[in-house]
């Protein structure tokens, strides 16, 4: 029989997406089948409340490779990005610290808590970016595979090691601090004022089930340094409308390359004859078939639900099983009918950032014990960010949408994950009670809220076990390792399946390099 | 020595970098905060709002105020319909370019006249025979532009005008606050643009209205470096950057015609004679030496210039005005370069070129000059088309 398609992508979210532009690009016949009625996976865009447009799930942008946005010509699809300008913390005492992008305000504002890490703050910076430098090159190309003996990656080992020599011992050495310290003990070789050291280390936690005080979360650190707007490492940046917009844009891209792309289309289970991928299967049991099958979703969910145990050796199954996924955060969206106040800094340039709710260390370590025992924080780290600031279409004029991402929120609470949505309306009032603490009348402000557990984020968007990056960005579970060694160039053990997403090579957050590597590493191989 | 504007009671207050520079003569702010990041962004995704007094205003009156247009300027006035307004340019009678800007028809004989540079002695000595009198309203007429996406939802909010009738390049006057100005759809970003004018004595409660009003819609004061890039999104040409006028011009080859500028389209030539009419059907009929042209400079030629020397890549967040010499890719000068910057909307580095004419047609693949760790390079840059930034919304 015929193929009508060449490659069929499952799931419409921003890697699914990448990955069909390149391939629609490249000349191949692809479709893309969405389970939901809107695009984007978790890099979505809903009107929830009218005129108030929020980016659900994740809510800014800064690892999307730039390389990607030029070969797709995202620009011109629709894509504008809008930095942010500042980072800030308050603090329970009424002081604050507010981290800008001029740098001589920053220096003034870390030197009241100290000044040698104010003058330590820059070259900091500047060795974080030598360090994402190096990195750039290993995200951008397919992991090198340290067990082949082919010569090809060989030669790529050999360049990576001489790369990592040409850094200088100084930050080779830093390296293996990075790969293999915790997030605090990490700073704390260069910082003395934990007000500073406390917003700084939370990067190194986000998304992962771990604390700051924990081994290997100095690396999630690094992967929130990665990420570079117009030539500028560690710059993040809003999504003009919400960061839907961005998977509109890339769609618009497949779109413009032939690629068909339909909403409201699940698929029930990827259709296998003679230990090949030869389709999808349709709840209602239609089939469609094609000479490739792609997977947009999570190692867990692709193997787990969508191939099924039995298409898969014993060993496999397993590594995918002990594949930490493990959500440890949610998300408090709220439309509010003024900009909240901070009572401890006033007017609103301060809010063109991001906000942190992490006032010490302690508190991030507390907060974690409550997650490690099966409870959401009391008094969890929140980041926080008013997108209508800076980006008025979000909201209607005066209103302002205000987007939180709350950790810690385990995935296996006591009482058991599907006992979540019991326990929603209690942490979502624990997030607006932590904030009340900084905007003393936020509560009043409230026209709408949406409360996000890692239970929805699994049941609505597909995440398994609520993980934002589709699997911990734990050392043991990148590079050639991810999701699993032997499969980490985005073949899987099902000929003709692969894998686009999040979970393989270099991971999540919205950068688009999962999508493209395994499009290119497709199209190079002959497998589409 | 450069004096203040009307608005400079409220500009020098907020400007708390002190970035000020001369701009006709006038104080004009270069960029309120340290950074101009967030004055661009609000072009693009809410509104700036920026003084723009410095511009030389003319009131042209009189029975023959038509006339005496259609024949000093390359546009056939006569066609302009009671509060329209174009944009169009003069030359001299060797049909050299000296200066662009825009007309306004109040009614059958009443005009207005902006220019970037003065114009008085030039619209004097061609006035000869025409019942009409020109007068400079430059300083007594103050004007702020009001530019991008929100901008009307403010001038809804601040003025009784009728903006959704208001058409691209139309005016209408108004009443802001209880006195009267006018509001031109005219501006210098290429997007949803108002220009507000209003004596002298208005300035400062028009200013406070607008930014009362704009509260709620993002607006932001704006200085010059962030229209900088806009304008070169937007592919606008500039006066003293791009071309210079020939009356300052020593050579000929300094001199620029309409064509050469990419103002062609400006030129009604098919009329009644007009300063400059007979040179530039010449210049049309063997077409023009040299083209005002787009350039979308090369990404990844530029980014292996910076990596050969372990750089990342570089991108200058200001627009650039110092001229850069263009060659084919056989190494042959065939122009230079005079304005550019990154446009962090479009993601892409943009210049501004005069080509020779075989070497100024869309696609064609040329090189220009840059800088890597102060050696000097080249890299690939392509002729494109403008504006690069052409939203929907500048005409909707």
């Amino acid at each position: 029989m015929a193929n009508t398609y060449d490659a069929i992508i499952i799931g419409g979210g921003h890697n699914g997406l990448v990955c069909a532009a390149y391939l629609a690009k490249a000349g191949r016949k692809v479709l893309v089948l969405e389970r939901r009625h809107v695009l984007g996976g978790a890099a979505v865009t809903e009107e929830l409340h009218p005129g108030f447009h929020f980016s659900v799930c994740s809510y800014v942008v800064s690892l999307f490779r730039p390389h990607i946005i030029r070969e797709l010509e995202l620009a011109k699809h629709g894509l504008e990005l809008i930095p942010l300008e500042s980072s800030f913390l308050p603090l329970p005492d009424g002081d604050s610290l507010c981290r800008w992008s001029d740098s001589h305000r920053t220096r003034r504002e870390i030197s009241r808590f100290s000044a040698k890490d104010a003058e330590i703050y820059p070259e900091f910076g500047l060795a974080m970016s030598k360090m994402a430098q190096f990195a750039k090159q290993i995200i951008d190309n397919p992991a090198p595979d340290p067990a082949s003996m082919k010569p090809s990656e060989l030669m790529r080992l050999l360049r990576l090691t001489k790369e990592f020599r040409g850094l200088g011992s100084d930050l080779m050495h830093m390296q293996m601090q990075l790969m293999t310290m915790s997030a605090l003990e990490f700073l704390d070789l260069w910082f003395e004022s934990e007000v500073l050291k406390a917003p700084m280390s939370v990067s190194g936690i986000i998304g992962t089930f771990l604390g700051v005080r924990s081994p290997g979360t100095a690396y999630v650190l690094l992967h929130h340094y990665m990420g570079e707007i117009d030539g500028a490492f560690r710059s993040w940046g809003f999504s003009k409308g919400g960061t839907g917009t961005i998977s509109l844009a890339i769609a618009n891209a497949a779109r413009a390359h032939g690629a068909e792309i339909r909403t409201e289309s699940p698929v029930d289970h990827v259709l296998i004859e003679h230990g090949q991928a030869v389709g999808v299967v349709m709840p209602n049991g239609d089939e469609i078939r094609a000479k490739t099958i792609v997977s947009g979703l999570d190692p867990n969910r692709t193997f787990l639900k969508m191939v099924g145990e039995s298409n898969l050796d014993d060993d496999f199954v397993t590594q995918i099983k002990r594949f930490k996924l493990r959500g440890s955060s949610g998300k408090v969206n709220l439309a509010v009918d003024r900009l909240p106040e901070f009572s401890c800094r006033s007017g609103s340039e301060h809010l063109r950032g991001d906000v942190a709710i992490c006032p010490g260390i302690d508190y991030l370590e507390k907060a974690y014990d409550e997650a490690k025992y099966g409870d959401f924080s009391r008094r969890p780290y929140i980041n926080m960010v008013v997108p209508s600031v800076v980006d008025p279409t979000v909201a209607p004029p005066g209103k302002h949408i205000i987007s939180c991402f709350v950790q810690y929120a385990p995935y296996n609470i006591k009482e058991g994950a599907e006992h979540w949505p019991e326990r929603r309306e209690a942490f979502g009032e624990t997030v607006i009670d932590t904030l009340e603490e900084y905007i003393p009348n936020l509560r009043e402000t409230i026209l709408f809220k949406q409360v996000l557990t890692p239970w929805d984020l699994e049941q609505e968007f597909g995440l398994t076990e609520g993980n934002i990056f589709h699997g911990e960005l734990s050392p043991e579970q990148l590079l050639f390792q991810r999701p699993t060694s032997g499969w980490a160039k985005y073949r899987t053990p099902v000929k003709n399946l692969w894998m686009c997403a999040s979970g393989t090579h270099p991971g999540g957050g919205i950068m688009g390099a999962p999508g493209e590597l395994a499009a290119k590493m497709m199209l190079k191989t002959g497998g589409v | 020595m450069p004096i203040p504007s009307p608005f400079h009671p409220r500009t020098f207050e907020l400007c708390t970098s002190l970035h000020f520079k001369d701009w006709a003569g006038y104080h004009a702010v270069c960029r309120y905060d340290t950074y101009h990041e967030r004055e661009y962004f609000a072009f693009r995704h809410a509104s700036g709002m920026i003084d723009v007094t410095p511009l030389f205003k003319y009131d042209i009156m009189g029975p023959d105020a038509e006339a005496f247009l259609s024949h000093v300027m390359v546009k056939n006035i006569a066609k302009l319909k009671h509060d329209q307004v174009t944009y169009c340019c003069w030359c001299d009678q060797r049909g050299k370019l000296i200066d662009e800007g825009t007309v306004w028809r109040f009614d059958d004989n009443t005009f207005r006249v902006t220019a970037a540079e003065p114009s008085l002695s030039w619209f004097d000595r061609n006035k000869r025979g025409y019942d009409v009198s020109i007068v400079d309203v430059t300083e007594q007429i103050a004007a702020v532009s009001l530019q991008g996406p929100t901008s009307r939802d403010i001038l809804k909010l601040a003025s009784d005008a009728d903006l959704d009738n208001l058409k691209f390049f139309r005016m209408t006057p108004a009443t802001i606050d209880g006195f009267d100005v006018v509001i031109t759809r005219t501006g210098y970003t290429g997007d949803l643009v108002y220009e507000i004018w209003t004596p002298n004595k208005h300035a400062c409660v028009l200013w406070d209205a607008l930014m009362d009003a704009g509260k709620t819609y993002g607006i932001e004061p704006a200085g010059l470096d962030a229209m900088d890039i806009t304008r070169v999104e937007a592919g606008f040409i500039m006066n003293g950057v791009d071309y210079y006028s020939a009356n300052h011009c020593l050579i000929e080859n300094r001199m620029s015609t309409p064509y050469e500028a990419a103002l062609g389209w400006t030129v009604n030539l098919k009329r009644e004679p007009f300063v400059g009419q007979e040179a530039l059907i010449r210049e049309k009929e063997q077409g023009p030496d040299r083209e005002f042209v787009g350039l979308v400079l090369d990404w990844d030629e530029y980014e292996a210039l910076q990596a050969a020397w372990g750089l990342p890549p570089e991108i200058c967040n200001e627009a650039w005005r110092d001229p850069r010499p263009i060659y084919t890719p056989d190494g042959r000068q065939v122009g230079y370069a005079t304005s550019g910057a990154w446009s962090p909307t479009l993601k892409q580095n943009l210049a501004l070129a005069t080509i020779n004419t075989p070497f100024s047609a869309i696609g064609t693949e040329l090189r220009i000059e840059v800088t890597v760790e102060y050696e000097r390079k080249t890299i690939k840059a392509m002729v494109s088309d403008k504006p690069f930034f052409d939203p929907p919304r500048k005409r909707s």
